[in-house]
């Protein structure tokens, strides 16, 4: 789950990170409010998950009140690359002397963490990676010893830190790693961390992504997931506890297991047609689960058609045809249904659903066949 | 031959008493697999369906001789599930838990490696392991897989791991070993392991390898392939499709930027002299061709 900036900023608050002081608004009436307890300049930004907002206008300096209303009334509503702005963080605007960068994430071939920091921030990490990779320290952290002050002190000199910054900044690392791990993040960013002109070094952004399946220890990130905005399709999807993406195709996909529902995708793909949506259905798919699936389907106006992909394992087919035969009974389908069942029972489910098979309900023996079919009807 | 595991190994499983544990653990019990016993803490002294049930892995490892452990346990239990087993003696732990935090899942390795350097973790969130005929841990069904070799699987999926087994099956080509490694983002157990414990095994003539986006493991088995593989390779990478930035259904399967897409995997692969086919189906296929050669 990715925080918003003024989340990250929240969550990094709450392990001792400097941050400026601001706060959120809605409506230009509080970010007004806002702006005139923290104290002026302020910098009013759009709240997207989206990078690129500062040259789509959505980063504004507020000098004093007239200005705050005329940045946030345009910002607000604002559209930036598809997401639009209903949220505000005002901050009081800091004097920047030096611009860095600091994060932690997941060094997966190495199975330890990674920490990146570096003297030039301000800009995308990856291109100070590429134009000047000897400008970013990289620290490899083993898990179970974690980062103590002493290893972040030889840090912040490895990366040419100022001076004045160092001894600040190692302690600021220390709680960022803290917040890394304690808070379970996939991913603490802080670009840039600034050094300003009276020499005290603050988070001036935070890119926070969160490990879902640490939600059990964390019940203070239900508040993160009530502002999380998403597709409508992708919304009811989790409300009826399916695993779905929302995608620009015409061929609905329904597939037990996530290896499986990747590759119908590339299978659809591979015979000329395009996937409307990744959805997989799990193990266990009774008549419930595939019911919800073929109605979150349903109601993508784009899908043509329906590929219902199912390899039995410890789901045995013969349950899987039950289940759609009593789904469709629930929910009227408007689009063909091309289904292609294998695996456990695969003759059993096929014999089941085989009197019911018309010219919108069709089987096919393979995968390849099936898509083949299915990109047709999507394609007449 | 089989690899991490064959017809004497003998297996308890952690979290008997639970449902999925239950169902798995006499699954596998009736597929053949030596099921020694189970651990419950708080239910030692019962037994499930005669199988008996001890409070603590080295209990039952002292009791049963148990050199392997399935670990079926929630994901808040698992981290610690695993390190149990480890230290009570297991030499092979099998963890089909689902949803275990990327933190734990680190921590729990480097552990391993640091304080219990001979034993080896399967998973987590894989099918687990069957070598058809011999042993099944995991929740592979036993139906689909045929004994006899000489083919050997390895796969970062569960339900494509099934699929293969199946396009092999039908065709009457046998497996030796088929290994889920599972699809989070720290495997205790990666493609490079396997493919070595393959290439060593004398039963088994050629590898189906398969893969999917995120991370750079296959970029690693591919440069591992090209120094070391004598064996003929075919693989499948799955989400050739699929959007950067998302997580398909695995949390390991993401692209980040230009890194971990499905292309650039096949493209190391084939540089390595990899048959890299672009369906399931294909790949069973080419498998085939290939072992009706040998």
């Amino acid at each position: 789950m990715d925080l918003f900036e003024y989340q990250g900023k929240q969550y990094f608050s709450r392990f001792g990170i400097a941050v400026s002081p601001g706060d959120v608004a809605d409506t230009v009436e509080e970010a007004v409010a806002v702006a005139e307890r923290v104290g002026y300049p302020v910098v009013v930004k759009a709240q997207v998950k989206v990078g690129g907002r500062g040259k789509a206008g959505g980063v504004k300096l507020a000098d004093n009140i007239d200005e705050v209303r005329l940045h946030a009334g345009n910002i607000l509503g604002l559209d930036i690359k598809g997401h639009v702005v209903h949220r505000l963080w005002i901050e009081r605007s800091s004097d920047i002397a030096k611009e860095y960068y600091a994060s932690f994430t997941l060094d997966r071939p190495n199975k330890m963490h990674l920490g990146m920091l570096s003297a030039q921030g301000g800009v995308e990490i990856e291109v100070v990676a590429e134009e000047n990779p000897d400008a970013i320290a990289f620290l490899s952290i083993d898990p179970v010893r974690g980062l103590d002050l002493g290893t972040a002190r030889r840090w912040v000199a490895d990366a040419e830190l100022d001076e004045v910054a160092r001894e600040q900044t190692a302690e600021l690392l220390v709680k960022l790693y803290d917040c890394y791990t304690t808070g379970d993040c996939d991913l603490a960013e802080i670009n840039p961390l600034i050094l300003t002109p009276d020499n005290k070094v603050h988070a001036l952004d935070a890119k926070v992504t969160l490990d879902e399946n640490a939600s059990f220890r964390h019940p203070e990130w239900e508040e993160f997931r009530a502002t999380e905005t998403e597709d409508p399709r992708e919304k009811m999807a989790k409300e009826k506890g399916l695993n779905y993406i929302g995608l620009d195709g015409t061929v609905g996909i329904i597939a037990n297991g996530a290896g499986l529902a990747m590759s119908t995708l590339d299978v659809v793909n591979q015979v000329g047609g395009s996937a409307a949506n990744f959805l997989d259905i799990g193990g266990g798919a009774n008549a419930d689960v595939m019911a919800s699936a073929l109605e979150v389907i349903n109601s993508d106006p784009k899908v043509k058609v329906i590929f219902v992909n199912i390899f039995g394992g410890i789901t045995r087919v013969d349950e899987v045809a039950k289940g759609v035969l009593e789904a469709l009974k629930r929910v009227t389908i408007s689009s063909p249904i091309v289904l292609r069942l294998d695996g456990t029972n695969a003759v059993e489910g096929r014999a089941i659903l085989a009197p019911h098979l018309n010219e919108k309900l069709i089987t096919e023996p393979t995968m390849l066949d099936a898509a083949r079919r299915a990109v047709a009807f999507a394609n007449a | 031959m089989s690899i991490f595991v064959d017809e004497n190994t003998k297996v308890i499983v952690q979290g008997l008493t639970g449902g999925q544990g239950k169902f798995h653990g006499l699954r596998n019990r009736d597929y053949g697999t030596k099921i020694v016993g189970g651990v419950t803490p708080g239910k030692g002294g019962t037994d499930v369906d005669g199988i008996p049930v001890f409070n603590t892995v080295k209990e039952a490892v002292e009791a049963t001789g148990a050199t392997a452990s399935f670990v079926s346990v929630p994901p808040k239990f698992a981290a610690d599930a695993i390190m149990e087993a480890a230290a009570g003696g297991i030499k092979f732990i099998v963890c089909i838990t689902e949803g275990i935090p990327a933190h734990d899942e680190a921590i729990v390795f480097n552990r391993l490696v640091e304080e219990f350097p001979g034993v080896r973790l399967l998973g987590p969130n894989c099918p687990g392991i069957i070598s058809p005929g011999k042993c099944n841990i995991g929740i592979t069904s036993g139906d689909i897989a045929l004994a006899g070799g000489p083919v050997g699987i390895v796969s970062r999926s569960g339900t494509l791991t099934y699929q293969a087994l199946h396009e092999l099956s039908q065709q009457g080509i046998g497996q030796t070993t088929c290994v889920g490694i599972g699809g989070d983002p720290v495997p205790g157990t990666n493609f490079i392991d396997c493919l070595a414990a393959f290439e060593a095994d004398p039963e088994t003539k050629a590898v189906m390898m398969i893969g999917e986006i995120g991370g750079s493991e296959e970029e690693r088995a591919a440069e591992w392939i090209k120094h070391n593989m004598t064996k003929p390779v075919v693989s499948y990478v799955a989400g050739v499709t699929a959007p950067p930035g998302r997580k398909m259904g695995h949390a390991g399967a993401i692209i980040s930027g230009s890194k971990g897409t499905a292309q650039a995997k096949m493209d190391a692969l084939r540089e390595a002299g990899v048959h890299v086919c672009l369906n399931p189906t294909e790949a069973g296929q080419k498998m085939v061709e290939i072992v009706k050669a040998l």
